[in-house]
């Protein structure tokens, strides 16, 4: 449908585009997951520890023996101290959900897309089902079978997003899976388990890694947005959506405690939205 | 026309009851759903009074028949904490949330549209490669955080706005651009993606070559030709844009069926949050079905027997 021309543009000016558009975000991830890390190492303070005496101190307050570079939330704990852990919470959820629900969306698919027949029938009508329903609400009732807890909005998560995967290996499988190679190998003998791993999948992984980055970036956002409706990971625990929760009745008086686990939150997905962007543009210049 | 309507119907049909179905074993994933429906201050007896009021002591597949039975008579059941059907929850929060979700839409489309068009059109300019970085932080930015920013500013900062509740329609406007951004940088993406398509068209170089105006071609050919693939994109971002509204109503206190569905929950009156997901679902598909119809209507070149173009 498209000419050529058109699409190959974009794709010629991302490449001469300033190299730090790139790697800047790449760095931000980096620090993030550094910070995630090495949190009981780089955290100025326990994230839990509380100081009634120095509660919703604003940043760069000194209260007691605490230095509130970021400032403190509510209870008096160190606001930097939490983002750093939180940083923790999110990266986990949104690695692990990813993890989960690609590997079983990208083996259900790629079998729906190479068995065809009553399998490709039931596997592809159950993505239609669950993605008819709007993912939030999926997670949500999910949630309240379930039970909140950073365990639980891992399956959650998983159980609500292996569609999206499923659907992209499933076309991509249907189009590798004519291709010459794949026949010959099946004409040698080579079993499905084989043809699957060794012949579809390297074919396939590029345009679901690229699914796999978008979908981080939401991973983190829901995790937050369950977090932040009190039905994601409990506290104390650190969590961004949950402190911007707890931040948001003082927004009057301590601005800080909504702010920053946003700046983080916001920072975080723009920087993984960017490297999705810019893989999409790779591997797909016409969905530019 | 009439063969693929019917077709299309018939898998509506096997989705919403697939819906029903896969909502009817969510709720038993942890084994008893009476555990769902009573407070945890219940005692066993209650549970226990609950679980044959309810027929949960019946065999599963004799369950399951019931739950089909009832969802196909529209019947949502009752609320555990309010003792009212769910459907009288939902009526009188529904109201709420397409006010907001209207309000978001108009947002999204007005800011979306325009800038996909600016996009397109001024693809090689500094200023466009701008607007597209806004885009993206636009999109990348949470809700609530946007939400909470929105009220810091405009309601705490400057007092130009009330920072939560209903009203009149200064209350819609922050919960509205909440909501709508998320959807305006869809929107401009695939504005800009479709009227570049569109551009690339031979009747398009052609009219440019006798001297046609960019403003009369646009106006004239393009924004009909290159509108198909927004509007579906409309029809799956408002299904979006209710489910959005869970979170932007417990931010500012909207009282739609987002923030029922999350005090529901918290109250742990389960068929309420089990109404609104069988709601929302049936919604979504209905929208999906709405912009397949759509399509064929501004675009006469897309026959209905499931072939395109």
């Amino acid at each position: 449908m498209t000419s050529a021309a058109v699409s190959a543009s974009p794709r010629r000016k991302s490449r001469v585009r300033l190299s730090l558009a790139r790697w800047a975000p790449i760095a931000l991830i980096i620090a993030f997951i550094l910070a995630a890390i090495f949190a009981p190492l780089i955290a100025p303070y326990d994230p839990n520890a509380q100081n009634l005496l120095g509660r919703m101190k604003s940043p760069g307050t000194l209260s007691r023996s605490f230095h509130y570079l970021l400032g403190s939330d509510e209870l008096g704990r160190d606001l930097l101290s939490r983002l750093i852990y939180g940083a923790r919470v999110s990266l986990f959820v949104a690695f692990s959900s990813v993890i989960l629900s690609g590997v079983v969306g990208v083996l259900v698919g790629m079998l729906a897309g190479y068995l065809r027949g009553l399998v490709e029938v039931i596997i592809m009508r159950l993505v239609d089902v669950f993605l008819s329903i709007p993912a939030i609400l999926l997670a949500i009732i999910t949630v309240a079978v379930l039970g909140p807890g950073l365990m639980n909005v891992i399956v959650v998560l998983a159980l609500t997003r292996w569609p999206r995967y499923a659907r992209i290996a499933y076309g991509q499988t249907l189009s590798v899976a004519n291709m010459p190679f794949v026949r010959l190998a099946a004409f040698m003998g080579a079993s499905a388990p084989r043809i699957l791993l060794r012949h579809i999948l390297p074919n396939i992984i590029g345009a679901v890694t690229v699914v796999a980055t978008l979908e981080f970036g939401l991973m983190v956002l829901f995790e937050a947005g369950l977090s932040f409706l009190g039905l994601g990971v409990q506290p104390p625990t650190a969590s961004w959506g949950a402190m911007l929760s707890s931040g948001r009745n003082y927004l009057a008086t301590a601005w800080w405690i909504a702010t920053f686990p946003g700046l983080c939150l916001f920072l975080l997905v723009l920087a993984v939205n960017l490297i999705g962007d810019d893989l999409r543009d790779r591997f797909d210049p016409r969905s530019h | 026309m009439r063969r693929f309507f019917l077709r299309r119907i018939g898998q509506v049909i096997g989705t919403v009851f697939g819906v029903v179905t896969l909502i009817f074993f969510l709720q038993r994933l942890t084994g008893d759903p009476t555990y769902l429906l009573v407070p945890e201050t219940a005692t066993q007896a209650d549970i226990d009074a609950m679980r044959a009021a309810l027929g949960f002591d019946r065999p599963l597949f004799v369950q399951y028949l019931a739950f089909l039975k009832q969802i196909a008579s529209f019947d949502l059941g009752r609320s555990v904490i309010q003792n009212i059907p769910v459907w009288d929850i939902i009526a009188s929060r529904l109201p709420y949330t397409l006010q907001l979700a209207g309000g978001a839409l108009l947002v999204a489309c007005g800011l979306g549209i325009p800038v996909g068009v600016v996009l397109a059109l001024y693809r090689d300019h500094p200023a466009s490669r701008l607007l597209a970085s806004i885009v993206l932080a636009a999109q990348s930015m949470p809700t609530f955080w946007s939400g909470i920013i929105l009220i810091m500013i405009f309601a705490v900062t400057l007092g130009w706005l009330p920072p939560s509740s209903t009203g009149g329609i200064e209350h819609l406007i922050m919960p509205s651009l909440a909501l709508g951004l998320l959807s305006m940088a869809t929107f401009a993406r695939i504005t800009r993606t479709s009227l570049l398509d569109e551009l690339s068209k031979d009747y398009v170089r052609t009219a440019r070559s006798r001297g046609v105006p960019m403003t009369l071609l646009l106006r004239r050919h393009l924004a009909r030709n290159a509108s198909i693939p927004v509007i579906t994109v409309a029809a799956l971002e408002i299904s979006n844009l209710l489910a959005g509204a869970v979170i932007v109503e417990t931010v500012f206190a909207w009282p739609g069926l987002g923030q029922v569905t999350v005090q529901s929950i918290l109250a742990r009156d389960f068929l309420v949050v089990q109404g609104i997901v069988i709601l929302g679902a049936f919604v979504t598909v209905a929208l999906n079905l709405a912009a397949d119809l759509l399509y064929s209507a501004v675009d006469p070149r897309i026959r209905l027997d499931g072939t395109r173009r």
